[in-house]
């Protein structure tokens, strides 16, 4: 194989008290989509900050095209032609498209901005993607599929030989992400060395030609994507056979017959939001719902919970028509829901686990009557140990822990409070397969204690492994509910996709 | 597009409000009313000219009146009490102004202090400059300097642009140029709109900052250059609460005081605003002045209503 276009050797980087890279290799060729996989914490975002100089290594060598690079930030990074497009867009989004792809770079003349000239490049950036796109539209009122190809855009035209994307897929939907994987082959066959960071296994294997994995600093390997089935992949980044995620769904221990409707909603739906549908869930039932990022998951879970209230419909609790208008009487009801949004409307980052752990039994106490401390220390306690919760102690600010365990911590929250049906959305989003698995066997011993979850999941496969039943969602609308043996990965897709 | 929505909003209150004004009012629509809307209230346009640059970089600075009036009273203290000509005591006084906005941004971006804080340091500490120069109002005795108020452009029968005006229109053309036309002005919506962004995007957003209010500095001690030559003297105890009608003519002209959105033309349409309103009242002679500030608040509150909406629907509409 000829030279690597990027070669970092016996790469090593510490932080205090913690080696997150040690002795890695990487070797990254033109006209190659090469995907670094490892669970959280194993060394790809450092890697990544390496490479892009956001961190400086602390031994080891990089070269870019065989000369020696010591980029001191992602400045210099780009200068030297690595780029990097980032998972949240790091654009502005006040700005027009055209401006972001040129901004710092404008054409001028005499040091007055060409706004005609500026157009006609944006123009011919977005033209190498094949996109056309209405210039002079504020950034922020596009999708975040077509921020990122923008993102993409002002990466290459910085005249970009290494491409690095960052997780770039975790916001998108199918379709999006399909036009994504377009560009990057078509900028594959160009040249470019495309560097790809994802949680999906499956878009590993559709899209990269290599693959490296890291564990815990290290490297364990470097493979032909062809030579790797997505079960040896998942083995190598765990260290050990996944036997966890091959557990298939055995069924409630709860008859039907036995399982008192906990919720049932008639005809719940709210304007622009979400059209009127029927749903029930039961006692020690996982009810799932399943469709595409926006077919209307989320929104049909705030109706439940009254984030949004419905503007038509009836919903009943244990058989009582009640009205969940606000998120505090759905809690009163015994209902929780554990956001999509972790950053944003989960984790409150500079608090402690346990200040976020007590938030919800906080709340509903009032603002006077304190947890007793003793209380918090047990509740703390208990938690940590039943949802295997990796903190060096209670009193650790949330932010320092991995997404995987912010997400156990703010599982807790509502678990402390004993729900009799809890929502779970997009629990395991962005979290690494380990704890993805954890969190698949914790929701099936909830379902195992009585509790009823509405569990909401992009990925066909978790909602296979873990779903009783599943109401499928398309447009907005309810298409079709499956439950039992029905539950394949192939039917919840004919739903999504037909009228049928 | 969606984005000139404030501006044209603004523009068309202005006009609304001209218009019932020239309906209730003899004369009051006239080139010698619009000419003196430009000269009375041309201090006030350019500190809120100034004011608009920061404010589209998310900061905010409160100390403009103080620097208008330790400006004015420097003036005419350096003319009257110390004879200098005022062809060295302006540009000194400008010179003084930059400095003193620069070391703000200084602070703030080396730091990474909250604007509100070191600019409302700042503006106690330019107040009390101004009351250390001189406690009492000193008119300005110089010939030159009356040679200076006397000058004026006739753009209509009995109407004319003094010289207060003249400088805001130049200062408000040249903002408009700098803001849309510049790297400087771009990369200005750029930090207002995304900080880190911008900083990532290797924007040099240190620099930039520093340079937005050392130029609202400028524009501050511009400003209060303009109101020397319209009142013909310097008072240490001008210009109280003018950093927030400035403020208010910059949200009323369709700038989000989050940052990043906005235009130095509304800007122009929120000040005009301010002006006719207060002409209104002058010509009707029967209301009190004070019903300037509660019109002034509705206005506000419903512009910041509109935005509100308007960021909303920018929001869910994304396709």
């Amino acid at each position: 194989m000829a030279d690597a276009l990027l070669a970092l050797r016996e790469i090593r980087k510490e932080f205090p008290g913690v080696v997150a890279l040690d002795k890695v290799d990487f070797n990254l060729h033109a006209g190659e989509v090469h995907a670094v996989m490892g669970e959280n914490g194993a060394g790809k975002s450092t890697l990544i900050k390496v490479i892009t100089g956001v961190y400086p290594r602390d031994a080891g060598s990089m070269e870019l095209d065989g000369k020696s690079l010591h980029p001191r930030s992602t400045l210099e990074a780009e200068a030297a032609g690595i780029s990097t497009v980032y998972q949240e867009v790091n654009l502005v989004g006040t700005l027009s498209v055209a401006e972001n792809i040129l901004l710092g770079r404008q054409p001028r003349k005499f040091g007055i901005i060409r706004w005609d000239e500026t157009r006609r490049l944006a123009e011919k950036a977005l033209a190498r993607l094949g996109l056309e796109l209405d210039l002079s539209r504020q950034l922020d009122s596009c999708s975040m599929a077509i921020q990122q190809m923008v993102a993409i855009a002002r990466a290459l035209d910085i005249n970009a030989r290494v491409l690095i994307l960052d997780e770039p897929t975790s916001s998108l939907d199918e379709q999006e992400t399909a036009a994504l994987f377009k560009v990057m082959r078509q900028l594959r066959d160009e040249g470019l060395a495309i560097l790809f960071v994802t949680h999906f296994l499956d878009q590993v294997h559709e899209i990269s030609d290599r693959i490296t994995v890291l564990r815990n600093g290290a490297l364990v390997g470097e493979y032909k994507t062809v030579e790797l089935t997505r079960m040896q992949l998942i083995g190598k980044m765990l260290g050990r056979e996944p036997e966890a995620l091959q557990d298939k769904s055995t069924g409630s221990k709860w008859a039907a017959e036995t399982r008192d409707e906990i919720l049932r909603g008639e005809g719940i739906g709210r304007k622009g939001s979400v059209h009127p549908l029927d749903l029930s869930v039961r006692r020690g039932e996982v009810v799932g719902l399943g469709g595409l990022l926006g077919s209307g998951r989320t929104e049909t879970a705030r109706l439940l919970f009254g984030i949004d209230a419905p503007d038509s419909g009836r919903v009943q609790i244990d058989g009582q028509a009640k009205s969940l208008n606000h998120p505090r009487k759905a809690i009163a009801n015994g209902l929780a829901f554990c956001s999509e949004d972790r950053k944003g409307e989960g984790i409150i980052p500079n608090l402690s686990l346990r200040e976020n752990l007590i938030l919800a039994m906080q709340a509903s106490r009032g603002p006077v009557r304190l947890l007793p401390s003793a209380e918090q220390e047990q509740l703390c306690a208990h938690y940590i140990d039943a949802l295997n919760i990796k903190t060096p102690n209670a009193a650790t600010p949330i932010c320092n822990l991995s997404g995987g365990n912010q997400q156990k911590v703010l599982l807790a929250r509502w678990l402390a409070m004993q729900p009799r049906l809890i929502i779970l959305d997009e629990p395991a989003r962005g979290i690494d397969v380990g704890a993805k698995a954890e969190i698949e066997k914790l929701v099936r011993s909830l379902r195992e204690k009585g509790m009823a979850v509405v569990f909401i999941s992009s990925e066909l496969e978790e909602v296979v492994h873990t779903c009783d039943r599943v109401a499928v969602m398309r447009d907005r609308r309810k298409v079709g509910e499956l439950s039992g043996e029905e539950i394949t990965e192939q039917r919840i897709m004919d739903l999504m996709a037909h009228h049928e | 597009m969606r984005r000139f929505i404030p501006v044209f909003a603004t523009f068309a209150v202005l006009i609304a409000l001209f218009a019932t004004a020239s309906g209730m009012y003899e004369r009051f629509f006239t080139a010698r009313v619009i000419a003196n809307l430009f000269s009375d209230n041309a201090f006030l346009g350019i500190t809120a000219i100034g004011m608009t640059f920061v404010i589209l970089s998310g900061g905010i600075d409160l100390s403009v009146g103080a620097v208008l009036a330790f400006t004015m009273t420097f003036i005419a203290s350096m003319i009257t009490d110390h004879s200098w000509h005022p062809l060295v005591a302006i540009p000194t006084a400008l010179i003084i102004g930059t400095v003193f906005g620069g070391t703000m941004g200084f602070l703030i971006q080396r730091y990474e202090l909250p604007p509100f804080l070191v600019t409302l340091a700042g503006m106690f500490f330019a107040r009390g400059m101004a009351f250390m120069v001189s406690s009492e109002s000193i008119s300005i005795e110089h010939d030159f300097y009356t040679a200076l108020q006397d000058l004026k452009i006739v753009v209509g029968p009995k109407a004319k642009l003094k010289i207060g005006a003249v400088i805001f229109l130049a200062v408000l053309a040249l903002a408009i140029f700098v803001a849309h036309w510049t790297p400087f002005g771009r990369n200005i919506y750029a930090i207002g709109g995304n900080e880190s962004s911008a900083r990532l995007m290797g924007l040099p957003v240190a620099s930039t900052k520093m340079l937005i209010y050392a130029l609202n500095g400028f524009c501050s001690a511009l400003a209060g250059a303009v109101a020397t030559l319209y009142m013909g003297s310097g008072n240490p105890a001008m210009g109280v609460g003018l950093e927030l009608d400035a403020i208010a003519a910059v949200v009323i002209g369709g700038t989000l005081l989050t940052g990043g959105v906005g235009f130095v033309a509304g800007t122009l349409g929120g000040v005009l605003i301010f002006g006719t309103i207060q002409s209104a009242l002058i010509f009707d002679g029967r209301l009190n002045s004070w019903w300037l500030r509660i019109a002034i608040s509705v206005l506000l509150l419903i512009f910041i209503l509109l935005q509100r909406q308007l960021s909303r629907f920018t929001k869910t509409s994304r396709t």
